[in-house]
Parts: C-alpha cells; structure tokens; sequence
C-alpha cells in the first residue's frame, strides 16, 4: 500500500503526500486540536505525548512533548504564521535534542481528493546541510527497529 | 558480510550518521564536512576514519585533499533510515485514519 509519499526536493524541501478517507475540515482538525493530536502523533510504538499545547492562530505556540515512558524524550516548539481553516497551515518548528535545531518552515495543505483529503505536506529546511541533519536526526528514533533490519541488509 | 561490528559501532554515532546524510547530497572534503557540524577538522578526520574502517565511505586523493564519498554500503544505510523515517510517519498516519475513522458523524458512510 502506498497511500504515503516521501521525497525530497531541490536542496532544502522535504515533500511528504498522504490520502486519507475523511474530510478536509476533520483532518485539519486532528492537526490543530491537541486531545486528536496525542492519539497519533507519537512516532515509534511504545511513545507517547504527555505534554500537547497547540495555539491554532497566528503567532499561537505549539509545544509538544514526547516520552518512550523509560525516560527518553525529546520535545518539539513552533509558532503559527498562518492558518487558513481548513485548507492550510503554516509554521515553523524545531526540535530539542536537546540544543534546537535550525527551525523549519512547514506548509501543510488539506485538499478535497474524491470523498476524502489530500495532504501535502512541504517542509523547507535553511540549508541542504541542516535537511540532511534533519533527516539522520528523524532517522534516530527508529534506531533499535533500524539496528535489527541492519542486520538482514548489510 | 565483512565488517558488520565496525558497521553497527559506526552507525551509533549520530554525527557519524549526519556525515553520511550529507555524504548523500555528493562528495565532500573534510573542511565541507566539519563547517555544518561546528566540529574540528580533526575531529571530522576521527569520525570518517571510523566510516572508512566500516567499508561505509570512500576516499579518493586529489592533490593534497582526499574527497569523501558515500560506499555502496553507506548508500544501501542512507536508504535504510530513509524507510525507518517512512515507517515512522507511516505508523503515525495509520494511527490518524482511526482517529479519523472515530471522528466521523454516525450514519455518515459515504467514504471509501
């Protein structure tokens, strides 16, 4: 099944595509309202996000929290810039590793696509350097999965 | 299958595996290398020692410099974390289509 795309674009894009089989104003909503966020934005099993603070307006803060409960965690701060209901986000984020690193600017698009949502998702990166920073960093926290399929590749 | 210790011990180190992304966007001399990760070059020099002991990375020479590329094998890495990063999000989207699923008025059972 590939109802999910990766990929990245030019030198600093990082282009994410997803369907989903529901409305555009429901999946928006599961992106700006923080009792929907926590019940999916958790990364690998076995994490979860005890702190969700997400201000859906411009200049609103997010703030999200992340623990794998054998205390490792990590966290992720941002600001809205724009927010068109319930088409279009804009923000920029960082992640806490714990130094921030260089922010990111996220447009994310919510698209009528037949009885359901396309989303496209594009993040901009300052530099090809910090978006492959980025990527080895989002790579980490599959690491133990990655040692094990490792093993079968190399 | 020669090397798989020296691949693993590698492949902990998070600026060994930020130096293989990058090694991804094209060849890099060691001075490219260290300016993005505010290191010193001979701290860069240590880190690609272990690559190259790994079989991850080659290194040509080209006057007095000796250009980094990725090896086959740091090619077939990069791919692998470029699926765990899939996964990952696959796995959070997954988990979006049955808050979705839950989100949906009863009685509503026009999508797909």
């Amino acid at each position: 099944m590939s109802k999910m795309t990766i990929k990245t674009e030019g030198d600093t894009h990082v282009v994410v595509t997803r369907r989903f089989a529901a409305s555009p104003e429901a999946v928006y909503r599961a992106h700006t309202e923080p009792s929907l966020i926590q019940k999916w934005l958790l990364g690998p099993d076995g994490w979860t996000m005890p702190v969700c603070i997400n201000e859906p307006r411009p200049g609103g803060k997010i703030r999200y929290e992340w623990s794998n409960g054998k205390g490792g965690g990590f966290s992720l701060t941002g600001e809205y810039l724009e927010l068109v209901p319930f088409s279009r986000i804009v923000h920029v984020e960082r992640m806490h590793v714990p130094d921030p690193t260089p922010d990111n600017h996220v447009e994310t698009r919510f698209e009528p696509d037949g009885a359901g949502t396309l989303m496209t998702m594009r993040m901009t990166l300052p530099d090809a350097e910090t978006r492959a920073a980025m990527l080895a960093t989002g790579m980490e926290h599959g690491m133990e999965a990655s040692y094990v399929r490792l093993e079968t590749m190399i | 299958m020669p090397k798989l210790d020296a691949a693993f011990a590698a492949l902990a180190d998070p600026t060994r595996r930020a130096i293989l992304a990058r090694l991804a966007l094209g060849e890099a001399t060691v001075m490219e290398l260290a300016e993005p990760f505010e290191m010193t070059q001979p701290a860069i020099s240590h880190h690609l020692k272990v690559l190259e002991g790994a079989g991850l990375i080659g290194r040509r020479v080209d006057g007095t410099k000796r250009p980094c590329r990725l090896a086959p094998a740091g090619v077939d890495a990069i791919d692998q974390w470029l699926a765990m990063l899939r996964d990952a999000l696959a796995k959070n989207y997954d988990r979006l289509d049955a808050v979705l699923a839950a989100m949906k008025p009863a009685g509503r059972k026009d999508m797909p």
